[in-house]
């Protein structure tokens, strides 16, 4: 009889994990069935699943009019970038707020964390003209800049916390055998917290890839990464949501597949100290 | 890693001060049909020009007006050429933002040009853009259904006889919507249909010392009218449709009657998208009891910023892209039917263009109609058609817009969003100094 209820629930279960997986999904799943459609299939009542004539026509149009591989390398320079230059300044800022705190440290990471609840459009004016005069205007180093110190507060937050989980003893047994500061850092610290940064970068190089607000407004043509990309294909006037999708299918192809090859990594990052 | 991303950094900005020698032109636009077509047929422009390179910034609707003002309002210079609206162009020519277009080519004809767009891009007689396409708004209907509905539209109808026809045409077991009007909250979407009716109703938005005029029986009159009709003959969620959402609509046969910008009639008459290609019948804006056509006017104009340190390539191209002879180029290319409809006098004259654009004459006729220095009948202290030409309007367009697609959802009554209206306006018109 336990066996009975304990195989209907991992049914009901299983169901419930599917469906929110599935619901999840939809959107992208939509996305990518539409960037196969003609501009008519696009918007047909009812809609078109999956017997609509495929086509190749969108992605044609897009590789003819826009410069794929141009907002391809930007958003990859841009998001690898500032996230390696995040690390490298908050594993060290981590390090120090975990392994010796002081009376102020839980004020300056709620400090570090309260830079991220303005909303961006409030310092755009004065960053434009910062940006203008230091001619950083749509150049990549100036993204990478930007976007670097948004991020900031998250990977410092997320390093702490996986820092934390370390016991301080074992750094303490390095000193003691003689373990100067900079290789307690690199041979004992970082190889321990090794799961914990590569979670942290992954998902911040999907926070960074992603970014659609700096990215559009301190861009014009050189710098513009992929999130100009697929804002070149939405019209309010005109219907192109096939090639709308195909260009947003191509956006999101390589992040999403980085996603999937590095789950593990990320999942066991994520819940890294959930259970104490 | 770290050090090459540093000098790939600095590589891209050295390479920007060094294409800055080679007079490349940066061109802000929006993606619509018009535009794409241009920059595809640019080749023309760069064999005639080889000392001057293009280079495209393309960007929906409203990320590039946020990303044009806040360039050009902080002298930023990404840009030697943008794609602006006929609301921006007085405003920011005012402001001292946009180089009058006084270099033009000499074959550009500025008398060719509509005497109404010509206006609307120019400031004390100087032209400070040139239209590139315009439009106004007119009526769309089946004509296979009015029929079979046993109504005639009139070339100039009234907003009851619209009505009556709406009704009419109606099925909704077959899903088949009398009436499909903008109910998407914004300054461009519902409130420009909406400021348009309301100036065939007699209504105005301010009296002429800028107070807020919703409280009058003509806005009421107006407000009612339209969410009743839509209740009555529209499509369900009406209040989140917006152009697109009607095109698509109206394309695929749902809709009986359409009234939008003009543009949308070379979309709808389309076989390769459009069901109904062969079925559309035209007439002009409705009048609701005043003799008002909506005054809907608007153009796609290219504009040179004050910032920018290539004025005289970027009158060149913009000679180029919105003159006589590139309409030509277009026809020869992709036919008459493609080309940029709405600012020259001549493209209306030409027989062609008239036999290959069945929607020509009455688009000509609405454009004509239209007259924004006076848009309503009472006197108004504004110009602009189906919005009103000051910096605030963007704001309080779209505030209004909310309350208004809430009472055409259902969520409020009528006279709700005209209190709500009425209360957030007279706010911002004081904080902004109009109301003293």
């Amino acid at each position: 009889m336990a066996r009975a209820t304990t195989t209907r629930s991992k049914v009901i279960f299983t169901v419930i994990g599917w469906t929110i997986g599935f619901l999840i999904f939809f959107p992208i799943l939509w996305t990518f069935l539409t960037s196969f459609k003609s501009e008519g299939a696009a918007v047909a009542t009812p809609p078109q699943f999956l017997f609509f004539d495929w086509t190749l026509e969108n992605y044609r149009e897009v590789q003819s009019r826009s410069d794929y591989f141009k907002h391809f390398t930007n958003s990859v320079v841009i998001s690898v970038g500032s996230t390696l230059i995040g690390l490298a300044l908050a594993i060290p800022a981590a390090w120090a707020m975990a392994f010796s705190p002081t009376k102020r440290t839980k004020d300056i990471l709620m400090w570090m964390l309260s830079t991220k609840m303005m909303p961006a459009v409030g310092v755009l004016v004065p960053l434009y003209l910062i940006f203008r005069d230091w001619g950083l205007l749509d150049t990549r180093l100036g993204l990478v800049a930007v976007l670097t110190m948004i991020n900031l507060p998250i990977i410092v937050w997320m390093l702490y916390t996986y820092f934390k989980e370390i016991p301080g003893e074992i750094l303490e047994a390095a000193r003691m055998d003689g373990a100067s500061l900079m290789k307690e850092i690199v041979y004992v610290l970082t190889p321990m917290a090794v799961p914990g940064i590569a979670s942290t970068m992954l998902l911040n190089i999907i926070l960074a890839w992603n970014e659609a607000f700096w990215t559009l407004n301190l861009t014009a043509a050189n710098a513009a990464p992929l999130t100009a990309f697929i804002a070149s294909y939405s019209s309010p006037e005109g219907l192109f949501w096939a090639k709308l999708s195909a260009a947003s299918t191509m956006a999101i192809a390589p992040i999403l597949i980085m996603g999937w090859f590095s789950q593990k990594q990320l999942v066991r990052g994520l819940t890294f100290g959930a259970v104490k | 890693m770290l050090t090459r991303t540093l000098l790939l950094g600095a590589a891209s900005a050295l390479a920007m001060v060094s294409f800055a020698n080679a007079e490349t032109l940066t061109i802000a636009t929006v993606n619509n049909g018009d535009m794409v077509r241009m920059q595809k047929l640019t080749d023309d422009f760069t064999k005639k020009n080889p000392d001057i390179k293009l280079e495209w910034v393309t960007l929906e609707e409203n990320v590039l007006r946020q990303r044009v003002t806040t360039d050009i309002a902080t002298k930023g210079g990404q840009y030697d050429i943008m794609t602006i609206g006929t609301y921006e162009v007085p405003i920011w020519a005012k402001q001292g933002w946009l180089l009058p277009l006084d270099g033009l080519a000499k074959d550009y004809n500025k008398d060719d040009l509509l005497p109404a767009i010509r206006d609307a891009v120019s400031v004390d007689g100087k032209l400070y853009a040139s239209p590139f396409y315009g439009e106004s708004a007119m009526v769309m209907y089946r004509k296979d259904l009015a029929e079979k509905a046993g109504v005639t539209i009139p070339e100039k109808p009234t907003w009851d006889q619209i009505a009556e026809a709406a009704k009419k045409m109606t099925d909704k077991s077959t899903e088949t919507y009398g009436i499909c009007l903008r109910g998407k909250a914004g300054w461009g979407e519902n409130m420009a249909l909406l400021t348009a009716t309301a100036n065939s109703f007699g209504a105005r938005w301010f009296d002429e010392k800028w107070h807020p005029q919703f409280d009058q029986p003509e806005w009421k009159h107006a407000l009612k009218f339209y969410v009743d009709l839509m209740k009555e003959a529209g499509p369900p969620g009406a209040s989140s449709n917006g152009f697109n959402e009607n095109l698509a609509l109206f394309q695929t046969g749902k809709c009986g009657i359409w009234i939008d910008a003009t543009v949308a009639a070379s979309f709808v008459t389309n076989p390769k998208e459009s069901k109904v290609a062969d079925k559309v019948g035209y007439a002009l804006f409705p009048t609701g009891g005043v003799e008002n056509h909506g005054n809907w006017l608007w153009a796609w104009n290219l504009g040179v910023p004050a910032g920018t340190k290539k004025a005289e390539a970027a009158q060149k191209f913009i000679s180029w892209a919105t003159d006589k002879a590139y309409t030509e180029l277009v026809a020869s290319k992709e036919g008459w039917a493609n080309v940029p409809p709405g600012t020259r006098t001549s493209l209306y004259a030409n027989a062609e263009y008239q036999k290959a654009a069945p929607f020509a004459k009455i688009t000509l006729d609405a454009m004509t109609a239209a007259n924004t220095s006076k848009p309503t009948v009472k006197p108004v202290p504004y110009t602009g058609g189906q919005f009103v030409a000051i910096p605030e309007f963007q704001g309080i367009g779209t505030a209004v817009g909310q309350q208004f697609s809430a009472a055409l959802a259902g969520s409020m009554s009528v006279d709700q969003a005209l209190q709500g209206a009425q209360a957030l306006t007279t706010r911002e018109m004081t904080k902004g100094g109009y109301i003293k």
